[in-house]
């Protein structure tokens, strides 16, 4: 029997799947995987299509195509929306000033005993180790858990909100300000500190030049990300343009729902440009 | 030695005027925020917030609670599985006529929708879910669904539009139809990309999903409103603590994945 006889398929017929095997252990290690997950998440479509949640939903989505627009109203949602951008630029502010403190004990870049042997102080090296995990920490709780956090403690309103993006923005600033800057060319840093220059100098002379587009850059698009969460925070009750937009939820006053939710829309768009736009020209 | 120095750059005038910009921002928001750090900085704030806190420790260790937040974890874990899945369907089929495959009119529809899907937040979906699928995790995975399907129609689009076009049009020049064609070459290209942005997507909706119950949609959000609104700090302090743990679970699950499905 020649080779030629084993491997050319019978005429007109589609070879085996090679894989069928391993296809089918795959389909059912996702269905065994699937089944309680439906079960956990009470997933049962048809509960959308019952006459009640029908009835319920059509109202509410009827209301949509009438957003509720008179004067008053809008000026309220106005007030918000100015809130809410207020909530994040603050929250923002105040991250900024734990995080650049943060940057500069945490960058390894402007460590000076590293220098040369390539090994930092045991204590150096502790601190930097300390003052990142309690950043890690700071990120890693949701900022609408620090929201109900605060709101628990200082009461309802917009402190809540600010401190909630103050404490979750320090925390990913300052781990991403350290990537920027050790992600920049260490020789203007290095030279300098080898030659005397000091921490700070350094810093300034050394590796901000080379990141500070990139830094602002990074900064902004957060400004952008704490928009949308301070918008979100508002329905834990820390103020905004969220907080209204939970209250008229509740009431199933849909027009009102609609208004702002477009409001919103409009103001995720205009921030996204505005960060577009100032990073374009920081190139 | 200061003669030798070059002149320091000039600034432009619209660069001022950004700073001037950014500064009065800053400062009309904390002018016209009503906060109260004043109060914070009382010493009988600070009494307050040691209680707070101390009320944590030690976080509630009896069994039949640590069940009910384990089952709780399941239950987001499942959320955000499952309601990553059906983003990747909708997607997907978001994705083909966001492409450009079916006409220029229908992609740029299909993009202003996916737009706002996306620009609309999980929590915000959430809330509205509520009214159609009632309290509960199912209204928490639409509203998980909604929104990535907008984020990943959107990126699987870009994917689709960036693929090279060169393997479907031999096929399809071949005789191959239309649907061998993508599904033989298109698809395949760019299958790890889309495999890697639905394990992002999935590591982002877990810690949605953590704090979705705040509005009612169930899992572990759902506990922690609840403890915490009856000063149950130490039910609270486990609930949180899940929370981090289920985050880093699936994180370290989606590295795995990552590394197994995109080589």
């Amino acid at each position: 029997m020649s080779s030629a006889t084993v491997f050319a398929p019978p005429a007109g017929s589609v070879p085996p799947d090679p894989a069928w095997r391993r296809r089918i252990n795959a389909a059912i290690v996702f269905i065994v995987l699937l089944w309680p997950m439906l079960v956990f998440s009470e997933f049962k479509p048809w509960i959308l299509f019952d006459s009640q949640s029908m009835a319920a939903s059509g109202r509410f989505l009827g209301a949509f195509f009438h957003p509720v627009v008179n004067t008053e109203f809008l000026a309220l949602v106005l007030v918000n929306t100015w809130q809410t951008v207020a909530i994040a630029t603050a929250g923002l502010a105040l991250a900024m000033l734990g995080a650049v403190p943060a940057t500069l004990i945490i960058t390894e870049r402007l460590s000076i005993s590293r220098l040369g042997r390539g090994r930092m102080r045991p204590a150096a090296a502790l601190l930097r180790h300390s003052v990142r995990s309690v950043l890690v920490l700071l990120r890693s709780v949701p900022e609408l858990v620090w929201a109900l956090l605060f709101v628990r403690v200082i009461g309802l309103g917009p402190t809540a909100g600010v401190l909630a993006i103050a404490l979750t923005y320090s925390g990913m600033l300052g781990k991403v300000y350290a990537e920027i800057l050790e992600s920049s060319d260490a020789h203007g840093t290095d030279t300098l500190l080898a030659n005397g220059g000091g921490r700070l100098a350094s810093f300034l002379y050394g590796a901000l030049p080379e990141s500070a587009a990139e830094l602002v850059s990074y900064t902004v698009y957060r400004w952008e990300c704490a928009i949308r969460g301070s918008a979100v925070m508002g329905f834990v009750g820390a103020g905004g343009l969220g907080q209204r937009m939970d209250e008229s939820t509740r009431n199933m006053v849909g027009g009102e729902v609609a208004t702002m939710l477009i409001v919103f829309v409009l103001l995720v768009g205009l921030a996204d440009l505005v960060s577009k736009l100032l990073r374009r020209r920081l190139g | 030695m200061d003669a030798r120095l070059p002149p320091p750059p000039r600034r432009q005038r619209s660069t001022w005027l950004l700073l001037a910009f950014l500064i009065a921002l800053v400062a009309a928001s904390f002018a016209s925020l009503p906060l109260k750090f004043g109060d914070l900085f009382t010493a009988e704030a600070w009494t307050t917030t040691a209680e707070f806190l101390d009320g944590f420790a030690p976080p509630e260790t009896a069994t039949p609670f640590l069940i009910k937040t384990g089952y709780a974890a399941l239950e987001t874990m499942s959320m955000s599985a499952l309601g990553t899945l059906l983003a990747v369907v909708a997607g997907l089929a978001f994705a083909l006529p966001a492409a450009g495959r079916f006409g220029a009119a229908p992609r740029a529809l299909v993009r202003g929708l996916l737009n706002i899907l996306r620009a609309v937040p999980e929590l915000v979906w959430a809330s509205l879910m509520l009214v159609a699928a009632g309290l509960g995790p199912f209204g928490g995975t639409l509203a998980l669904a909604f929104h990535t399907s907008g984020v990943l129609g959107r990126l699987f689009a870009d994917a689709l539009e960036n693929a090279d076009p060169l393997p479907q049009q031999t096929l399809l020049t071949n005789g191959a139809t239309p649907l061998a064609a993508f599904w033989y070459a298109t698809f395949q290209q760019t299958l790890p990309q889309m495999l890697s942005y639905t394990l992002y997507r999935w590591e982002n909706n877990i810690r949605a999903a953590a704090v979705l119950g705040v509005v009612g949609a169930g899992g572990l959000g759902q506990m922690l409103k609840y403890h915490l609104s009856l000063f149950q700090m130490q039910d609270a302090a486990t609930v949180i603590i899940a929370m981090l743990a289920l985050v880093a679970l699936v994180d370290a699950i989606s590295f795995l994945l990552r590394r197994t499905l995109t080589r």
